[in-house]
């Protein structure tokens, strides 16, 4: 890792050569909400005034870069009676810009699950391979949880990522890529000031998180809470629309379609993002269905995030963005089914005896 | 026709409009790029928006419209006795759709906004299944091209074409659109069966539901969501009632 400062006009005009002749996503503010919330969302921009630097954070996730909602995994032509099948991994050039931390976290933990499993897919790895992605710390949000999930900060997994320390940025060059980009900009060594300034803000992060969720031993809990009551109570209100896995930056479950062209001279194989909420996901052929109860479904969505799966090494894949909480029209979100369920066990009535002592 | 050494037929197929404006069928007739292919699926026996030949040995019959005269309930049992499959196209015949707005007044109040003092035989609207069985419902106002075809295809390969169980807001999602309930409306995205792509979202007009209600939708938490949001409970109510979808849910409520 280089480290560098930049003035932010300066960081304008490299954004903007950088931009112009590349397929470039920033956040852009789509719409205010009512209260005069704004919403923010990774959009094409061609030039850096198109882009909301001082944003909060995007709606949705940067996930469908990396796994995009419907994906083409192969193309079939048929002819004379036989078939072929073409697949193609070239993915174009993008470049990403003003991810979070908790942002470029999720796609880490999605290169463990995506690349570094028994199937690698090529799919995400050209994407992947081919994307530029610039970072941005921020001043978490009322209900950002990512300090609970410990992924507030990332060291790895971007090209580039931007400090704010007032008029600078400071920049964490971690790609030769990016240093031979910024080369030809006025950069400078952080002063003994800048790299004070640095500390300061990251200390002033760290402290503004007002949302903590206690995940230690979660895993563990949550195999006690298998059974609990809770997870009904809070599958009642759930509406398995999809919406929290949609904008959650995490969250790959998909379900492949076959689509025959009209004219049946060809096919193709499609990736679908899918949710585990949904309410045919676990539905198998003959029509059974696994999971017919919304409270089992929202259930496997808490374990699959919060306890882990064997395929990702039992690892907590939630990186406390709380997308899934904002988007939720049922007010569903991690902290209070978390809390809810912590409450039920430490408020149980049926074993008397005391708890011991914490040493 | 062969495809992949399987025999396919084409299918015989015939067209059928009730009371309604014929956009459905006239959905069917668009999207020309692949239209030739589509007609190419098709062995039209009865079609008046493509064709004027007339048959009456069609083995699919697509049934558009709802039913509002005596002599239009003949016919449909007549249709309903030569297909083997009767689809009910589009949200009038599914549901009653725009139609079933004259329920709400007298019969003879809703010919005279119309027609004046012209005599006109008419009856509350009803859809197709309260006359004759119902094999496939195809919904949307008008319905979608692209899932006609997805459906015409899936007959004719026999191969498995399910209208999607989830919600529109699955895919008004994957379109990275802003929830209208955050714009202070009422959508009924969450509790309407998705395949229109989330099409008046994204133009930002709310949901109408004009596809029905999405598999074992939610309906009290959809509520008490909008109560909860202070959002206008009649407005819900209106939107509910617009295509007559969700007729079975109001009932039950009242
Ligand atoms: S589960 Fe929710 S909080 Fe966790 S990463 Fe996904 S959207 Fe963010
Ligand atoms: S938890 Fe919320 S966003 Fe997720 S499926 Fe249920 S209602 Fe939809
Ligand atoms: S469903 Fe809509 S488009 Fe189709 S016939 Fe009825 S009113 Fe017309
Ligand atoms: S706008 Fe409507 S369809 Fe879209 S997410 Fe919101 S409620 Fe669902
Ligand atoms: S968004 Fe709703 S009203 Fe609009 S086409 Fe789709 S189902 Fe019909």
């Amino acid at each position: 890792m280089i480290y560098k400062v930049i003035s932010k006009t300066e960081f304008s005009k490299f954004i903007d050569a950088l931009v112009k002749h590349n397929n470039a996503y920033g956040p852009q503010k789509v719409d205010t909400g009512t209260g005069g919330k704004p919403i923010y969302q990774f959009m094409p921009v061609k030039s850096a005034d198109e882009i909301d630097f001082d944003y909060s954070v995007t709606h949705s996730s940067a996930k469908h870069f990396f796994l995009p909602f419907r994906d083409d995994l192969s193309r079939f032509t048929f002819e004379d009676g036989n078939w072929e099948q073409e697949v193609r991994y070239e993915a174009p050039p993008l470049i990403l810009i003003g991810l979070r931390p908790c942002d470029i976290s999720a796609i880490n933990m999605l290169d463990e699950v995506m690349l570094h499993g028994p199937y690698p897919s090529p799919y995400y790895l050209a994407r992947r391979k081919n994307t530029f992605i610039i970072g941005m710390d921020h001043l978490p949000l009322p209900d950002c949880f990512c300090k609970s999930m410990n992924r507030h900060t990332v060291n790895h997994g971007f090209n580039l990522f931007c400090s704010d320390i007032g008029d600078k940025y400071y920049l964490s060059i971690n790609s030769s890529k990016a240093y031979s980009f910024l080369k030809e900009f006025m950069i400078e060594e952080p002063s003994y000031e800048d790299n004070c300034l640095l500390i300061e803000r990251r200390k002033t992060i760290k402290h503004s998180f007002e949302t903590n969720i206690e995940v230690t031993g979660l895993p563990v809990f949550l195999d006690i809470e298998f059974d609990s009551p809770i997870w009904q109570k809070w599958g009642d209100k759930c509406l398995s629309c999809g919406s929290c896995a949609m904008v959650c930056p995490t969250c790959y479950c998909y379900s492949v379609e076959e689509r025959f062209d009209v004219d049946l001279k060809g096919s193709s194989r499609q990736n679908h993002l899918y949710s585990c909420n949904l309410l045919d996901f676990a539905q198998v052929a003959g029509g059974h269905n696994f999971r017919p109860r919304n409270g089992d479904r929202l259930k496997y969505r808490y374990y699959h995030h919060y306890r882990g799966f064997a395929a990702n090494d039992n690892q907590q894949i939630c990186v406390g963005c709380n997308r899934c909480g904002r988007a939720c029209l049922a007010d569903i979100n991690p902290k209070d089914v978390i809390n809810d369920l912590r409450l039920e066990r430490e408020s149980c009535m049926i074993c008397v005896s005391p708890s011991p002592d914490r040493t | 026709m062969n495809h992949l050494g399987f025999k396919i037929d084409k299918v015989k197929i015939g067209s059928f409009d009730f009371t309604c404006c014929e956009g459905c069928q006239l959905q069917l007739a668009n999207k020309e790029s692949t239209l030739p292919a589509f007609l190419g699926l098709l062995d039209i026996r009865n079609f008046r928006e493509i064709s004027s030949e007339r048959h009456d040995d069609y083995d699919i019959a697509l049934v558009e419209g709802s039913i509002t005269r005596s002599d239009e309930v003949e016919r449909l049992k007549a249709i309903r006795a030569q297909a083997k499959v009767l689809i009910a196209f589009g949200t009038c015949a599914c549901f009653g759709g725009v139609n079933n707005l004259k329920n709400k007044i007298p019969q003879d109040e809703a010919v005279k906004v119309v027609y004046g003092d012209k005599k006109v035989e008419t009856m509350p609207s009803m859809k197709i299944s309260d006359i004759v069985s119902v094999d496939l419902m195809i919904p949307g106002c008008p319905v979608s091209k692209a899932e006609v075809e997805r459906i015409v295809v899936g007959v004719v390969t026999r191969s498995p074409n399910n209208l999607p169980k989830y919600p529109v807001c699955v895919d008004c999602k994957q379109k990275l659109n802003t929830c209208l309930f955050d714009l202070g409306e009422v959508c009924l995205g969450p509790v309407t069966k998705a395949g229109c792509d989330a099409v008046c979202p994204t133009g930002k007009t709310p949901c109408l539901g004009c596809r029905g209600p999405s598999d074992d939708m939610n309906f009290p938490s959809f509520i008490q969501i909008v109560k909860e949001k202070n959002l206008s409970l009649d407005e819900m109510q209106e939107k509910l009632a617009f295509y007559n979808g969700f007729a079975d849910y109001l009932d039950h409520e009242s």
